[in-house]
């Protein structure tokens, strides 16, 4: 993706990963600036269905050629679905961080814990 | 692709080996069947049905196979290797003469050591020679390369701890530390801390005090550091991580700078390794073979690895003999097969006898001056567009950021690294040490002639007044190399390790 | 100024004038008073090459090395034949000096020769990735266990006594920073004890290690015992002998994970011990945890062939404490006279070298066990080395045997307790028929001389 976007109807963790919460599943992925910084992405190790994560605790690695990262969960859960499709195409996670590029979906545990995430505008706020 | 332009070497299209020959060429010939054939020795369940698919070549075809492949290969006896942390000095020739004599080269590990005293007689005088030079009585051979020598350390560190009845469980290593050393301290079993630096690059005392507690087994540092700057307040730290109970441990990878001025046995350290690829000369054929042996104070020494070379008093008026004792109860075990890359030992050796104390010591004064003096001009040259990233001098290695050349040019690091290389020089290490943003480590050595240093600055000037007219040149650099600029991303993804038979 | 550094007084007064100091002194101010060195370094003054070359040589006429006596001594390294070429090749500059390939475009020999090594250990082990080496055989073992303790995380390894003693001993002062256990599993009429390891088979079992050839020469089953350790979802982890394995089925057709194992056997010299290489290679769903160098083949931007290293992300220099390991420096020098090697011997040579030892260690086997005084300690299948069983001080044979010019193998004793009689016998394609029987002849007489003079000692 060329631009930086970072999409108003999701909710940031300061460690540069999102959630998109719909009900009690919430997807989770990196952001715009995550991917830029990591550089082209060569390599996504999920976790198993059936895991939990925890808030603020990483629960996976994506790796560049030259540098390897901790995906961060924003918020806790059991993991439900797991994007397959980056074992082929981790691109995508460059070009569609918030849509193709999407990492796991999770099951929540307590949806209380996304009051402790940002907006888009408090977390480009960061950036700076 | 654009087969019509390019070099020769661009146009010559990569061949393997396997690419080579044809069914039914050899090279060996075999020694002929002198005794009776036997039939089912093995039985057929256990045998190997098809041959493996190795080259069937002729020794010419082999010959001019390899023989062209070295020469898309860049080395330090062509041109000027600036690699910093790697310390690429010159290789003697001398070296490679006695370490092929056969009675080292020829001569079985396992042989009687009454009948292996010249091999064991050199390595005692080797572990003396090195003792002295750390300022630490004890040493072993044994480790196989600079982070075996760490991996030694560490384990040496957790077997001290726990004969005091202790279990302790972090390591401390700065930021700016090499990447072997966290790795090392996983491999041991131990969490790694972080200890940050202050602004002058050194090691931030309060942060160390703070993070120094009951827990923490070891701090592991490279004096001078990696950002080629000696450490003002090593005895403090010594101090420091001494009142906790923990030991300290130096990477011996900035040796080259200190030799005849200081010893890390007498700043504090507890464990020293040594690279015999750096300091010492050992070639480094490409990626290895190396050594790392340690050289440990008294209270470490019950623990080193097993066998140690030992020298027994003459007895009846004869000579001394040497020999391995393996009686060490206390000994962490073996970290390898037998007793450690002798061949390394005997260039090592070689090394120190030709140089003396008055030549190791004008090793560290050159490679002193040399760093200097390139610092200097290059400051004086492009010292705007690639500052020193800490301090005002160095020792034997300086960092230069490439932070404004990018911000201002819009030229990376990477970039100029790439079009050094159509200079005919090999670029110094980038993007390392971490702490500095697109870093440039540069290592001259104490071997290079004023003149090369002059050439670098040269090229490194021409680079940057290149990138202000016309900053693609960089960025699409090299142009002149046997290949230019490859698609890492792409073997990283679908990695191809092998050639498909 | 020596002969390898060369600042001349023009030199130095321009260069301190550039830096802005008056001297090279005060270059190193920033060493504290407290732990700078004042005294020369206690060691003796530099000598010519001349005088260094003729130290070297009286050291070396001190040993006594395979040019000077008929060796069948193995355990672990031996006295192959190594080719002139491979000394050629390996002497090169463009080979010798330079560094680990981090810059592609100009180290396309070195990447080259390590995917060619890769693709030929590959084919000997049978398995589809290698990395391009370790340092040597026992720490490669050590590696594999990490490398089960990375991928399935149990706390016990169990090993069988064919393991090289240094390997399992190397293995156990490894284990200590993985947190994990190592048990031995016992050897049983020579091969290891198949009973033995399905009793200590559990589901807490990282991995199996066995030895291929075992120390004492046996051929292992390996494909029974890999079956029994996947069923308990364990590892197996073979370290093989490379040049057995012309005749002897590849690891990777038997159900072996990771193969690994000492490399000096091609191409490499003795050297006392080393620098060789050890080699690693494993099953495809290991391949981003494997340790060391690894090369990939790739194109460039004008779509040439070349190569690189890859998964660099496994490594110290990005991972730092979550790599697969703390290697930097490998073996490149040694692995490019690996696969040198291995392109000399060919297709078929690897088959004709295994065939020739095998051929010969058969017929030692049968004329040295055919002495008074001397026995089979197992006899099960082998192929270039084999353990007998002397009715004598196995010292003081061999003692005897040294001072006829021959050494004779390794005292077993030295490792094995309960083979305290036991001799070790290794056969290269150096040792020709007139060697065996000049062996069998002094071996007889030592034998024969020690067992009259303790007789005559127990009467």
């Amino acid at each position: 993706m060329a631009d930086a976007s970072y999409p108003e109807e999701l909710l940031y963790h300061p460690d540069h990963d999102w959630a998109r919460v719909d009900g009690d599943i919430a997807t989770f992925g990196i952001t715009w600036f995550a991917q830029s910084e990591l550089g082209e992405v060569v390599f996504f190790d999920p976790p198993e269905v059936g895991t939990s994560v925890k808030a603020n605790e990483f629960y996976a690695e994506v790796e560049s050629v030259k540098a390897v990262s901790d995906v961060v969960a924003p918020l806790s859960g059991e993991i439900v679905e797991v994007n397959t499709a980056l074992a082929d195409n981790p691109e995508a996670i460059n070009e569609e961080p918030y849509g193709a590029g999407w990492m796991v979906k999770v099951k929540l545990a307590d949806k209380g814990e996304a009051d402790a995430l940002l907006g888009h505008e408090a977390y480009e706020d960061t950036l700076t | 692709m654009s087969e019509a332009v390019g070099t020769p070497q661009q146009r010559e299209r990569a061949t393997t080996i396997y690419e080579k020959g044809a069914p039914g060429r050899r090279a060996f010939v075999a020694p002929a069947l002198d005794v009776p054939q036997v039939d089912g020795l093995i039985p057929r369940a256990l045998r190997r049905a098809e041959p493996p698919k190795l080259p069937e070549a002729t020794e010419p075809e082999i010959v001019r196979h390899y023989v062209n492949l070295s020469k898309r290969n860049f080395d330090l006896d062509s041109g000027f290797y600036p690699l910093g942390s790697c310390t690429m000095k010159h290789n003697p020739r001398l070296h490679e003469r006695v370490a092929a004599l056969p009675g080292h080269a020829r001569l079985h590990p396992l042989q009687d050591p009454r009948r292996a005293q010249g091999a064991l007689e050199l390595m005692f005088e080797l572990q003396q020679a090195l003792a002295e030079i750390a300022g630490l009585p004890h040493v072993s051979l044994q480790p196989s390369a600079g982070s075996h020598g760490e991996l030694a350390g560490v384990l040496l560190t957790r077997a001290y701890h726990a004969d005091r009845g202790e279990q302790r469980t972090k390591v401390l290593t700065p930021d700016s530390a090499h990447g072997t050393n966290p790795a090392t301290v996983t491999m041991a079993g131990y969490e790694v801390v972080k200890v940050e630096l202050d602004a002058d690059g050194g090691v931030d005392l309060d942060d160390l005090r703070d993070k120094t507690d009951d827990q923490v087994a070891c701090l592991m540092l490279t004096n001078p550091s990696t950002l080629g700057l000696f450490e003002p307040n090593i005895e403090e730290i010594a101090a420091i991580v001494h009142g906790a109970g923990a030991t300290l441990y130096y990477d011996g990878a900035n040796l080259n700078a200190i030799m005849g001025y200081s010893r890390p046995g007498d700043m504090g350290f507890d464990i020293v390794h040594f690279n015999l690829h750096k300091t010492f000369t050992q070639p480094h054929g490409g990626g290895g073979p190396g050594a790392g042996p340690i050289a440990v104070s008294d209270r470490i020494e019950p623990f080193l690895p097993r066998p140690q070379v030992v020298r027994r008093a003459p007895t009846n008026g004869g000579p001394p003999t040497f020999e391995l004792d393996e009686d060490r109860p206390k000994s962490i075990g073996k970290l390898r097969g037998f007793q450690g890359n002798y061949g390394v030992f005997v260039r090592t050796y070689a090394y120190i006898r030709s140089l003396g104390a008055e030549g190791l010591q004008d090793v560290s004064e050159v490679a002193v001056l040399n760093a200097n003096y390139l610092l200097a001009r290059l400051r004086e040259r492009v010292g705007d567009r690639l500052p020193l990233a800490f301090g005002e001098r160095c020792m034997h290695e300086f960092v230069l950021t490439g932070a404004p050349l990018k911000k201002e040019l819009g030229v990376r690091t990477l970039d100029l690294a790439k079009r050094l290389l159509d200079h005919g020089m090999h670029p110094p290490t980038v993007y390392f040490p971490l702490v500095v943003d697109e870093a440039l480590l540069i290592e001259p050595t104490e071997t290079e002639t004023r003149e090369t240093l002059d050439a670098f600055v040269d090229a490194i000037a021409a680079i940057v007044a290149e990138a202000q007219t016309d900053p693609q040149m960089a960025r699409n650099a090299p142009y002149t190399t046997p290949v230019r600029r490859l698609d890492e991303a792409g073997a990283a993804k679908r990695p191809r390790v092998r050639e498909i038979l | 100024m020596s002969g390898y550094t060369g600042v001349t007084r023009a030199d130095l007064e321009h260069m301190l004038a550039a830096i802005g100091v008056d001297s090279v002194e005060e270059l190193f101010d920033s060493i504290p008073a407290g732990v700078r060195l004042r005294r020369p370094i206690d060691l003796p003054p530099g000598q010519p090459e001349q005088d260094v070359y003729a130290e070297l040589r009286r050291l070396a006429e001190r040993n006594v090395s395979a040019e000077e006596e008929i060796t069948f001594l193995g355990a672990g390294m031996y006295d192959h034949y190594v080719p002139s070429i491979v000394d050629m090749l390996m002497s090169r500059s463009e080979f010798l000096t330079p560094y680990t390939p981090y810059q592609p475009e100009v180290s396309q020999g070195g990447l080259q020769v390590m995917f060619e090594y890769q693709t030929a250990i590959s084919e000997l082990t049978g398995l589809p990735v290698s990395n391009a080496s370790v340092y040597e055989g026992p720490s490669a073992v050590g590696a594999a266990a990490y490398l089960a303790k990375l991928t399935n995380k149990r706390p016990r390894l169990l090993v069988s006594r064919g393991v090289h003693p240094h390997s399992r001993e190397t293995l156990r002062t490894l284990a200590v920073g993985y947190g994990t256990t190592v048990q031995e599993i016992a050897l049983d009429d020579g091969v290891t004890d198949r009973d033995a390891l399905r009793d200590e088979l559990d589901d807490d079992v990282g991995a199996v290690v066995l030895q291929q050839p075992n120390f004492l020469g046996a051929v292992e089953d390996v494909a029974s015992i890999a079956t029994a350790a996947h069923e308990d979802g364990a590892l197996v982890i073979c370290s093989a002998d490379p040049l057995t394995l012309g005749v002897l089925e590849a690891p990777g057709n038997q159900g072996v994970d990771v193969c690994v194992g000492e490399g000096q056997s091609l191409g490499n010299r003795l050297d006392f011990g080393g620098p060789s290489f050890g080699f690693f290679a494993a099953t495809d769903a290991h391949l981003r945890r494997m340790p060391g160098r690894i090369a990939g083949e790739t194109t460039d931007v004008d779509g040439r062939r070349g190569f690189v290293l890859t998964l660099q992300t496994r490594e110290q220099h990005i991972r730092r404490e979550r790599a697969t390991s703390n290697i930097c420096t490998s073996q490149a020098l040694n692995a490019l006279g690996g696969v040198v090697y291995l392109s000399w011997l060919g297709r078929q040579g690897i088959v004709e070298i295994g065939e020739l030892m095998l051929q010969r260690t058969h017929y030692a086997r049968e004329t040295l066990s055919e002495l008074d005084g001397v026995h089979k300690l197992h006899d099960r299948p082998v192929v270039r080395e084999f353990a007998l069983r002397l009715d004598a001080p196995v010292q003081r044979v061999l003692d005897r045997c040294a001072a006829a010019g021959i050494n004779a193998g390794y005292a077993l004793g030295r490792s094995y307790e309960e083979y305290d009689d036991g001799l070790l016998v290794a056969i290269t394609e150096q040792r020709t028929r007139a060697d065996i029987d000049r062996l069998a002849a002094v071996l007889g007489e030592a034998v024969t001389a020690e067992r009259r003079t303790s007789a005559k000692v127990a009467v």
